[in-house]
């Protein structure tokens, strides 16, 4: 049988994310089809199409698909469903939003956010913010699957140029509509994808001082993160926030910068190949998962730890 | 317009849950429940409507055992006008849960459903959005803002780039995110009422739903152990162990 990923993408060009789920999908299926959903994004598919391991990806360019309104984006997942065994989308904003509408349409279980492919039919999860990982087994015939992006590797782009079927499908159901998008523009890496990531806690006391990180930040070619109490005060946008129901990061360095570490942060960015915690609260629980702890002020710390690297 | 609240009892948000011992499951004994803090949002909300009087009554319902009865008193409390429990042992996945909430949309004809994104303990993310599906409503996931504009609800969504906002037509289901308000405390005099407030209990094989588990946990382990490193003295020790020990940066 074949597996079908659902392409992530912003019509321009395609998201690593779908590349994690692409991995994850050849631990199922030998034969993987992408589909790539979007107004004028024929640029994406041909992008999809030298993603290793990639057989077949499906094409549709029509209006409605732009926005990736879930109405719209599930009836026509829905439609292409019948010949695949499993379906996977990353576990991002969109794939959470469309899936489960899928799932349902398909009188199907959603196995959400796995972060291990154990067998075609089980698979391991974290749930309970990451403090206990399930192994479970699913008894539908077909899977519907969201992937914890941060636990498979990318597959590489470049190597392969898989066939691309262009499908005519119009699914507008009408009931929704998009209006308007507020999008962070920033040169710096994506949160998701960065090597580095530096994050701000409450202990940053406002937004501004969220300057202090930018400096480490342009010399590691790091993103910039937060704590969910930096995001709820107001010092940094939504889109900052790592944790349970934030971002789930694993670069390779991680800096917490004024973050105590409460267990929802701590699910979003413990499985970090090396962790800093920089607090000058000695007993805050993040220095139980750092793996070098600085206790120290962060305002005179931060200019030194800039000047020095 | 009537609003739909469908919450969830849940493992208080402060409480850092194991694995039992031989990995069978969580273990919950003499564990403190609380309503799930998304839904706890969620009742905030459809109270604020209410209040703003865009809403005229306001529905809690949940699918659980006799016990969940305290969180609905909860909601309740904090403003909801009449509760129901859909009572089963069952331990419901969110597929079996949102046909049950299709069978009380059916019956109560709500205008608007507002529920929270996702429950602290299973982290499924799943119900709203499927109850969406098997109505044929629009969906609003991940709200930090909503407004009543006549027949549709113009809803600002949190999403990866930062924030989204799309007008749906009503009926239609809303999630509620961390950012779309700050819940009241209920107050003692709200506490005492909510006692009186009505609270319907049905069971769940009169609704005629399939709540058969296609999933099952085979084992719940602890997640792999992570060390606590070193305490460094200064930014100096700290820049020359991340260069030539750990190696990440140059």
């Amino acid at each position: 049988m074949t597996a079908l990923v659902i392409a992530e993408h912003d019509n321009n060009e395609l998201k690593v994310s779908t590349q994690n789920t692409v991995s994850a999908a050849s631990k199922l299926d030998s034969d993987i089809h992408v589909l790539v959903a979007g107004a004028e994004c024929n640029a994406v598919a041909e992008e999809a199409a030298t993603c290793e391991g990639v057989t077949k990806v499906l094409y549709v360019d029509s209006k409605e698909y732009e926005n990736f309104l879930a109405e719209n984006i599930a009836t026509l997942i829905k439609n292409v469903s019948d010949d695949y065994s499993a379906i996977l989308a990353p576990a991002t904003t969109n794939g959470k939003n469309y899936m489960p509408r899928v799932a349902a349409l398909l009188d199907v279980a959603q196995i959400s956010d796995i972060s291990s492919v154990e067998s075609e039919d089980t698979f391991q999860r974290p749930i309970y913010a990451g403090n206990c990982i399930a192994t479970v087994q699913s008894s539908d015939a077909k899977k519907v699957i969201t992937v914890r992006t941060t636990a498979f590797d990318a597959a590489p782009k470049g190597s392969n140029s898989a066939e691309i079927l262009k499908l005519e499908e119009v699914n507008d159901a009408g009931i929704s509509e998009f209006i308007k998008e507020e999008l962070a523009k920033s040169d710096r890496p994506e949160l998701t994808a960065a090597e580095v990531v530096i994050s701000g806690g409450r202990g940053m006391q406002n937004g501004d001082n969220f300057s202090l990180l930018e400096g480490i930040a342009d010399k590691l070619g790091a993103a910039i993160g937060a704590s969910r109490a930096a995001v709820d005060s107001g010092f940094v946008p939504n889109d900052y926030q790592v944790g349970q129901t934030g971002k789930i990061v694993a670069p390779n360095l991680y800096i917490a910068v004024g973050i105590s570490g409460a267990i929802q942060h701590l699910a979003g960015m413990k499985d970090s190949k090396v962790i800093v915690a920089i607090n000058k609260d000695e007993d805050a629980p993040i220095f139980q998962v750092a793996d070098y702890g600085l206790v120290a002020d962060l305002f005179t710390a931060l200019p030194e730890m800039e000047s020095k690297i | 317009m009537k609003v739909l609240v469908p919450i969830k009892r849940v493992v208080d948000y402060n409480v850092k849950v194991r694995p039992k011992a031989d990995e069978s499951g969580v273990d919950l004994n003499n564990v403190k429940m609380a309503i799930n803090p998304f839904c706890e949002i969620a009742v905030e909300e459809a109270v604020r409507l209410k209040e703003a009087g865009s809403a005229t009554e306001i529905i809690a319902v949940t699918v659980g055992a006799e016990n969940a009865q305290e969180q609905l008193r909860t909601a309740l409390a904090l403003g909801a006008d009449k509760a129901i429990l859909v009572e089963t042992d069952l331990e419901v996945e969110p597929l079996g849960i949102s046909k049950v909430l299709k069978a009380i949309v059916e019956k109560e004809s709500p205008n608007l459903i507002i529920m929270g994104k996702q429950a602290i303990d299973g982290d499924n993310n799943q119900t709203g959005q499927m109850l969406a599906a098997l109505m044929n409503y629009p969906q609003a996931t991940f709200a930090s803002e909503l407004k009543i504009e006549g027949e549709k609800a113009v809803v600002t969504r949190e999403v990866d780039g930062g924030l989204q906002t799309i007008s749906i037509n009503l009926p239609a289901v809303v999630t509620s995110d961390l950012r779309l308000n700050e819940p009241r405390y209920a107050s003692l005099p709200n506490i005492m009422k909510a006692k009186q407030k009505p609270l319907e209990v049905i069971k769940s094989d009169d609704l005629g739903v399939d709540l058969n588990p296609r999933i099952s946990t085979l084992k719940v382990s602890p997640p792999p152990e992570r060390e606590a490193g070193i305490i460094v003295e200064s930014v100096d020790q700290l820049v020359e162990k991340l260069k030539n020990e750990a190696k990440v940066i140059s």
